[in-house]
């Protein structure tokens, strides 16, 4: 009888505390939920390219992809952008593919800023923020690599030094 | 139509007023213990008759807005008056005891003549309060307020009765800080009303926290003036202290005022009863059984906080949640409908469970009273949030 | 840890105050005072009270104590004050570190260091309300189920002492059949269940409402698993959405299935002309806004494309989203939020500065420019760069602060056959800049057009049913503890007499009434309501 209520009030205890557990844990980490974490299948997706060519993500499967989302006003961006192209044209051949996307901006000033800072790798413009809101992105710049498998390695915001976007790209090289 | 609806307004008041007469008389006369005497019979009657008359008031009203007239400061704590009435009126014809009518009416006319200094126009509804939710949920919650509002006047009844007035104690004190609460209500109708009647106005210059001028308008003298401010009117009252610009030094301006008001009306009345008014009022309740006010007070706390719950916060919730997409946003009305719900829930346990009657329960009864006035008049004055209809 | 057995013959549980069969006082301190009865919980063995030793019983016994569930409401009530001084983070449209220090200088940057800002949000207010929680389910848990044996338990026959000090007792000497009839009669037109028991009565009602406080725990248990539910992914979803008028945009976390078309945005006021009534606190208020609407069409995607391809999308409805008429669909809710004035186009004339002679007139789309326009007869426009959201930076270089065209500034280079190799302007709203010198031509600004763009509210909340259901029980659970009660009374023979007592859980008023009228038309007294005659004893206050 004694038995049998110490057993009944430490269920009912451990019930309550862990629903109090998860609640103050999803709390406290709500800020910092990913919607596509790491290992997890990269979201696919279709976009145009200033030249008008189409590139499909599930196309480059089997190399790595360095997928970056960026904006012509974005300071960061402005500094990152002719790193990202050195290491662009240093790993294009060793099976890192770059795909940037800006975000839902006028052709004109993606043209521009392209020609501006001589950027060799493909740019497509979100229009719609339809793969922004895929990928859950905020702030920008922001970058997931990508491996050979389809799979996210890695996912940084804000400025990257050339160092870094080297090593990235040593990291999803197949 | 609207002056149709003012004019049963006022026609309510004074029957409140004369009603409170009556009550008075009732008490003074014997026979109260074989029901209700002469003198309450009528007091009876002419509260209900200013019910009714106020109920015209508020339906010619709801017929001239085209909508239910709770919608801003005014119509909502006229509204509240009313409840109050009505929620005596009921409590009345359970307990039979006109005592109750003393203490309750001049409540409610404070409360109405307090509403009657906002403006009185009828307004137009924004978007948000375009829900008959909206409605549904005010009236629901006033009527419960009302309903505690009782256990007030009970709690009143009990202390005036219980504390003994021959020294000066704790009790003597807070309860007498409450008599000169409700005078200092009644400062603050007298002063603007004279300051309205004498057509009282000064404009100012002033410097606002974002460092931009605003033109600020006064309608009693400066006392405390805007921050860097420059009085515009001729022969206006220059300020004797200036505020900075956090400071709404209007509204300082107002209570300072309020304050005098009362200090000097219930310098007054101390002269004349040359006693504590709770001392004066005394004799009034001799009559009465202690616990049977406190039953009182006890039944209008667990009929009153139902029909609160359900107004102030299930219909509330509901609204909130057509207009604004959530039901609970912690917007400073609603975390004060919740402080309200959660002290009269403490106030039911310790009753249940501690055995917190009488005395206990009566201050409890205040102090819930407080709350509720509170959140009527300065979280709409002072702390702003969504529901802000005063500005 | 002995069950107790009374002289009646019913076992007790241990730690029984009031033996739950025939009510003899079991308590040993309790036994030698006169004074009325505690008829709390019917003085029923309250565990947690005689179980006192694993840490799991400590806890438990904690949170049974009404005495700490009081504290626990007013902290929570204490802690919720502060959060109403000033606003919190979500009412405020300044990042909260910059905001509380400049509206409230020092004490609003203390105000935010102690993480008032969000205290509704904040871990330990969270805990609260948890501590909250737990305790109504502890406290009830550990009430209602000795209550509920007791008040099973219970026998028709009661001992001397019981019915002695209950608060209405009375005590009658010649009684005969035809009075016990009449009361009999009289409880059951009163709606009574009376039983019998060697001639003894005890008529009972409104037993239920003793489990309102139960009931409106319950409810309110529900409703805090409701709020918790939100924190599950997926259960909650609460964002912004943007649409210009006359575009389509997703509508986010319905996985890509719902597009959202704004045809128009409505801001309308009320006309002191036309609505009458009003005109007074119209002209003192100046302008009010009597309906802020979107003319929506919900599209739903049919097209199993991916995202960045154009989807192949199926009207759904058309709907007009207003304030506090939001279009709902498959459990999400679109709300009208707010709304804003987008610039959408500007137009500018190629000028001769001289001459104020017009070549041509040339609208930039402000969300798609074009590099060169052609003006014909050899004057041309071309647009060298474009700034949305323009600045200078701190270098003070021309930049824009984001892709929105709040304020845009073009570098225009003027063709013309004047000056075929161009002349460069840089030309911002109120602000035209020759960087190479004087030139001959200038672009005259001529209109802006604009475009409303709405704001929606996009939500769907799958714990509302927790909710709606706990709100739900919590006021019947309420309403029925507190407009019911539960009345005894018990008439029985002791000694050769016949005993009256009574009691109620509330309302002593009523149940005397009620009393009165039962025993009319009989020899009975009415029985004396023991506390009055008490505290009259005490100096007839």
């Amino acid at each position: 009888m004694k038995k049998r209520r110490l057993v009944m009030r430490t269920i009912i205890l451990l019930v309550l505390g862990a629903a109090v557990a998860y609640s103050l844990y999803s709390n406290l980490t709500k800020d910092n939920k990913q919607k596509v974490a790491i290992g997890d299948k990269a979201p696919d997706f279709v976009l145009v390219d200033m030249q008008g060519n189409k590139h499909r993500l599930s196309d480059y499967r089997g190399q790595g992809v360095f997928l970056n989302f960026w904006g012509t006003w974005c300071p960061p961006c402005k500094k990152e952008m002719p790193y990202i192209n050195n290491q662009y044209l240093q790993y294009k051949d060793k099976g890192v593919q770059v795909l940037s996307i800006d975000i839902q901006e006028p052709k004109l000033a993606v043209n521009q800023f392209a020609e501006r800072y001589k950027l060799d790798f493909p740019i497509m413009i979100d229009t719609d923020k339809e793969v922004m809101n895929v990928y859950g992105i905020d702030p920008l710049p922001a970058t997931f690599l990508i491996d050979k498998n389809g799979d996210v390695v890695k996912y940084h915001t804000g400025e990257m030094t050339e160092n870094m976007i080297k090593d990235f790209m040593e990291k999803i090289k197949p | 139509m609207a002056t149709l609806s003012s004019n049963l307004l006022f026609i309510a008041f004074i029957l409140y007023l004369v009603a409170t007469l009556f009550y008075g008389g009732s008490i003074k006369t014997k026979n109260e213990q074989n029901g209700t005497n002469r003198w309450g019979k009528i007091a009876v009657f002419l509260t209900i008759v200013g019910f009714v008359s106020q109920l015209g008031y508020f339906i010619t009203r709801w017929i001239a807005a085209g909508h239910a007239p709770v919608s801003n400061m005014f119509e909502f704590t006229t509204f509240f008056g009313m409840a109050l009435v009505g929620a005596f009126i009921v409590i009345y014809f359970i307990y039979r005891t006109t005592l109750l009518g003393l203490f309750t009416m001049p409540v409610a006319i404070l409360v109405i003549a307090y509403a009657s200094m906002f403006p009185k126009e009828i307004t137009p509804l924004i978007p948000a309060l375009q829900s008959y939710w909206l409605h549904i949920h005010v009236t629901t919650a006033a009527m419960g307020e009302a309903i505690l509002a009782i256990s007030f006047a009970a709690g009143l009844i009990y202390l005036v009765k219980a504390i003994d007035q021959t020294k000066s104690t704790k009790q003597t004190f807070w309860l007498e800080m409450v008599m000169f609460s409700l005078v200092t209500v009644l400062g603050f109708v007298v002063v603007s009303s004279v300051f309205s009647g004498m057509g009282y106005h000064e404009k100012f210059n002033w410097i606002d926290k974002h460092d931009a001028t605003a033109v600020m308008e006064y309608t009693m003298p400066a006392i405390t003036g805007p921050n860097e401010g420059e009085l515009l009117t001729k022969g206006g009252y220059s300020p004797l202290v200036e505020m900075p610009a956090f400071i709404n030094a209007k509204k300082l301006n107002t209570v300072i005022w309020s304050l005098m008001g009362g200090l000097v009306l219930y310098g007054l009345i101390r002269t004349i009863l040359r006693k504590r008014i709770a001392a004066a009022l005394k004799p009034l309740v001799k009559n009465i059984k202690l616990d049977f006010v406190d039953e009182i007070s006890y039944r209008s706390v667990l009929i009153g906080f139902p029909v609160f719950t359900l107004g102030a916060l299930i219909f509330a919730m509901i609204w909130a949640q057509m207009a604004w997409s959530r039901f609970w946003g912690w917007d400073p009305k609603e975390v004060w409908a919740l402080i309200t719900w959660l002290f009269y829930a403490a106030f039911l346990h310790l009753r249940l469970s501690k055995g917190w009657h009488g005395e206990k329960s009566a201050w409890l009864a205040v102090i819930g009273f407080v709350i509720i006035m509170f959140n009527l008049v300065a979280v709409n004055l002072v702390i702003a949030g969504l529901h802000s209809y005063a500005g | 840890m002995n069950d107790v057995k009374c002289e009646c013959g019913h076992v007790n549980p241990h730690g029984t105050v009031l033996c739950e069969a025939c009510g003899k006082v079991l308590d040993e301190q309790e036994k030698n005072k006169k004074e009325l009865l505690d008829m709390r919980y019917e003085g029923s063995a309250r565990r947690s009270q005689t179980y006192n030793k694993t840490i799991i019983d400590k806890i438990w016994n904690f949170f049974s104590s009404v005495k700490v569930g009081v504290w626990i409401i007013i902290v929570i009530l204490v802690a919720s004050t502060l959060g109403t001084i000033l606003p919190q983070e979500m009412y405020i449209n300044l990042p909260a570190d910059v905001y509380y220090e400049q509206e409230y200088g020092w004490f609003g940057k203390l105000y935010y260091q102690l993480g008032l800002h969000d205290l509704y949000g904040s871990w330990w207010y969270l805990l609260l309300i948890a501590m909250l929680g737990t305790s109504l389910v502890i406290c009830s848990l550990d009430r209602v189920v000795p209550l509920y044996k007791a008040l099973k338990a219970q026998r028709v026959t009661r001992h001397e002492g019981f019915l002695k000090r209950q608060r209405v007792f009375g005590i009658n000497d010649n009684v005969d059949e035809s009075d016990l009839n009449a009361i009999k009669k009289h409880l059951k037109e009163r709606r009574y269940h009376v039983r019998e028991e060697n001639g003894d009565l005890l008529a009972e009602k409104g037993r239920f409402s003793r489990w309102g406080p139960y009931v409106n725990h319950i409810g309110l248990i529900i409703f805090l698993f409701g709020g918790m539910l939100r924190f599950i992914p997926g259960f909650y979803v609460n964002e912004n959405l943007w649409v210009k008028e006359g575009e389509t945009a997703v509508v986010p976390e319905t996985s890509e299935q719902f597009y959202l078309q704004n045809n128009q945005f409505i801001l309308q006021h009320y006309d002191k002309d036309k609505d009458k009534t009003f005109e007074k606190a119209i002209e003192e208020a100046g302008e009010v806004v009597k309906n802020y609407q979107s003319n929506v069409v919900l599209y739903k995607r049919v097209s199993d494309n991916l995202p960045g391809e154009k989807p192949k999308l199926e009207k759904v409805k058309e709907y007009k989203v207003r304030v506090n008429h939001p279009l709902t669909f498959e459990g999400y809710s679109v709300f009208q939020s707010s709304y804003r004035s987008e610039l959408k186009a500007m137009t500018f004339f190629l000028t001769n500065k001289t001459t104020n002679q017009s070549f041509g007139e040339l609208k930039i789309d402000l969300e798609d420019p074009q590099a060169k326009y052609d003006l014909g007869n050899g004057y041309s426009v071309e647009i060298l760069n474009y700034f949305p959201d323009f600045e200078f930076n701190k270098d003070g270089e021309p930049t824009t602060k984001s892709r929105v065209p709040n304020n845009p500034a073009f570098v225009f280079k003027m063709v013309t056959p004047d000056i075929p190799k161009g002349e460069t302007s840089f030309v911002a709203i109120k602000q035209t800049i020759e960087p190479f010198g004087d030139n001959q031509f200038k672009m005259a600004f001529k209109g802006i057009d604009t475009k409303n763009v709405s704001g929606f509210t996009v939500r769907k909340d799958s714990s509302l049913w927790a909710i709606i259901l706990g709100g739900i029980i919590f006021m019947i659970g309420v309403i029925q503890g507190a407009y019911w009660n539960h009345r005894r009374i018990w008439v029985q023979n002791k000694n050769g007499q016949v005993w009256i007592a009574a009691h109620t859980n509330k309302n002593w008023y009523g149940i005397k009434k009620e009393i009165e009228t039962i025993l009319t038309d009989t020899k009975l007294d009415i029985p004396d309501d023991q506390l009055q005659l008490e505290n009259s004893d005490k100096g007839g206050v």
